[in-house]
């Protein structure tokens, strides 16, 4: 708009010219909108950005994030996460358990919604639907809340079934080796349904004329999930596993936090639920937020290195 | 749901052509499959509801498999005659329709302006707020700006502030209303001489039923469903949300608290405890099983308009 008043004089605008040209004054009832909206990304997003200063600050209560005094050497607390014993323990579990999620977990929406495209009955598709959802809306703690009852040494239906067909019961939470599969499985049974929604939505964007095309020429119904519906849903799939792949170290805290327990910590310990530990129970601040702090980045990292090999390989990618 | 109706023309293709026996095998085997995955996620749902409207000993006996047996309905009593969950349940209410009209009301003054072609400074803004999605200050940081700059331990803000936007949230909204609302209309309220907040108010809001519906509900069960930020910043009791009372009572490994309403023997009161548990699980799931067969079709329309943004 500025372009087009043309230049007589080549001087610099002053305040009011410039917010004439940007039409500021008669937007002034959005900008009044955005104030509790920046209001709220400057106090509740950069602020804590701003905290994480305290990663290379000796962190003292009384004098707050601002006036504690730089450590020493700047890296002393990422130093003291490296050389901790625990640093090992916690990486390897971390990664472990998201790429176990990943693995396991990224098929099976896919597989579900493959699956519901070729169903011909439409009650039978909404059952299936509606059924497969609903876990999606329990809470996190009314999940963990059946995985321990149902899995209770003396009174749970799956030690009781045990203890019938002549098994010895015992307590599946109390056993490291068993905390991986009731995590991700668990985490399947809750989600798939809901994460196949996207594909199905993916699916239903389908020309139907390919599959008439398709149909013309002789193929089969396998043929045409392997030739159509696969590579129509492929941009979507790509899209997911980038985002997927960018919280790669973010486990899902919350569920990690409440499944753990001394017997499984040595599997169940992540990077988050340390930082936790290290952060509010011993009140080591300044080392939690550096822990955090890597954790982060790391995420940023492979989310960058994903999307640029997937735009060179498959050209889809987020920016 | 837009994908039945576009998949019926290839149904129909499919009644033209002859079925050959491989298709129908396909079908089968389909069905039998889908089949499978329903009972399995089925079963524990009605395992839990069965159980709690059985007779303790008879669930924790393995007596009671599927179905309900030697129907009663004391769990329930008890639950209901327990005043930790009554107080819980009033607070996470509150918690809930607080929090969700913040949000509502936070989210669509973000999203409404992000939607203004002429807005000078909308780019930056959007990418300042997109940054956001991706990093974040971290635990330590949130929690001393939360609790120790603005004070607000043991307050209910703590639970609603923090969360105010979801900026995925905010760019669905900003999709449908970019998407759903031609912006012609922005135009021509603006020639009538309609200020932006009349055009929002009058125009775009109206027009936004199903979106609200559907903003208004991922944030009613992200706040029913969230426990972890009243684990951090409420710390009295008559304060705390039913979530992180169910924290004590189906995770934190002590059947302690709910003794004090079992029966006198103790491994009788053990195995009513058990028994209890399914009923406080079906308790504190009750709002979402009621809104969830009214809105699934809402939640599945805001995942598919967030799909479009990719």
């Amino acid at each position: 708009m500025s372009a087009a008043t043309p230049a007589v004089t080549r001087k610099r605008k002053t305040l009011k010219e410039f917010i004439i040209s940007k039409r500021i004054h008669r937007n002034w009832q959005l900008y009044l909108m955005l104030i509790p909206v920046v209001a709220f990304f400057a106090i509740f997003c950069y602020g804590p950005m701003y905290g994480i200063t305290l990663a290379f600050k000796d962190y003292k209560v009384l004098k707050g994030i601002m006036n504690s005094p730089w450590c020493d050497p700047w890296f002393k607390y990422f130093q003291q996460f490296f050389e901790s014993p625990y640093f090992s323990r916690v990486l390897g579990n971390t990664v472990y358990l998201s790429l176990l999620s990943l693995v396991l977990g990224f098929p099976m929406p896919i597989l579900l919604a493959l699956s519901l495209n070729e169903v011909k009955s439409i009650k039978y598709k909404k059952f299936v639907q509606n059924v497969t959802y609903a876990p999606h809306f329990l809470s996190i703690l009314v999940l963990v809340g059946i995985i321990k009852s149902f899995t209770n040494s003396d009174y749970g239906i799956v030690n009781l079934i045990i203890k019938r067909m002549g098994g010895e019961p015992y307590n599946w939470m109390q056993k490291a080796s068993l905390f991986r599969g009731l995590y991700v499985g668990s985490g399947i049974w809750q989600n798939v349904g809901w994460d196949s929604i996207i594909y199905i939505a993916a699916l239903a964007g389908i020309d139907p004329a390919l599959h008439e095309a398709a149909m013309i020429d002789g193929a089969n119904r396998v043929q045409r999930v392997w030739h159509i519906n696969i590579p129509g849903i492929m941009p979507t799939m790509v899209i997911l596993l980038i985002l997927n792949s960018g919280h790669i170290m973010n486990v899902g805290f919350e569920k990690v936090f409440l499944m753990q327990n001394d017997l499984n910590l040595s599997v169940s310990d992540v990077i988050s639920t340390y930082s936790y530990r290290i952060g509010l129970e011993s009140a080591q601040y300044s080392l939690s937020t550096a822990i955090s702090l890597f954790n982060s980045l790391v995420n940023c990292f492979l989310l960058v290195i994903v999307n640029t090999i997937s735009r060179k390989v498959s050209e889809t990618s987020l920016w | 749901m837009e994908n039945t109706q576009k998949t019926i023309p290839v149904n129909k293709v499919n009644k033209n052509s002859r079925l050959t026996k491989g298709d129908v095998i396909f079908e089968i085997v389909n069905c039998i499959f889908l089949g499978i995955i329903s009972a399995i996620i089925l079963y524990p749902l009605i395992y839990v509801i069965s159980a709690s409207i059985s007779d303790p000993m008879s669930v924790t006996s393995g007596k009671m498999i599927l179905w309900p047996v030697d129907l009663t309905l004391d769990n329930y009593l008890e639950v209901f005659k327990n005043d930790n969950i009554m107080r819980g349940y009033r607070n996470s209410l509150i918690i809930m329709f607080g929090g969700t009209s913040l949000n509502i009301v936070m989210t669509v003054l973000a999203a409404f302006p992000m939607t203004r072609k002429d807005l000078w400074g909308r780019n930056v803004i959007m990418k300042l707020m997109t940054f956001c999605m991706f990093f974040g200050g971290g635990l330590i940081p949130t929690y001393l700006m939360v609790g120790k700059t603005l004070g607000l331990m043991n307050n209910w803000l703590a639970l609603i502030l923090p969360g105010a936007i979801s900026v995925y949230n905010m760019i669905i909204m900003r999709t449908f209303f970019m998407t759903s609302i031609p912006y012609e209309l922005h135009e021509a309220a603006d020639i009538d001489g309609c200020s932006p907040f009349m055009t929002l108010i009058k125009i775009i809001l109206p027009l936004s039923g199903p979106i609200l519906a559907v903003m208004a509900l991922y944030y009613g069960v992200g706040h029913w469903n969230s426990y972890f930020s009243a684990l951090l910043y409420i710390n009295k009791e008559p304060l705390q949300p039913l979530q992180l009372y169910l924290r004590k009572v189906l995770t934190a490994n002590n059947t302690q608290s709910l003794m004090e309403m079992g029966a006198d023997e103790v491994a009788r009161a053990a195995m009513r405890a058990e028994t209890i548990k399914y009923s406080v699980i079906v308790v504190s799931s009750i709002p979402m099983l009621i809104i969830y067969p009214f809105v699934q079709k809402f939640f599945v329309k805001g995942v598919m308009i967030g799909a479009v943004k990719g």
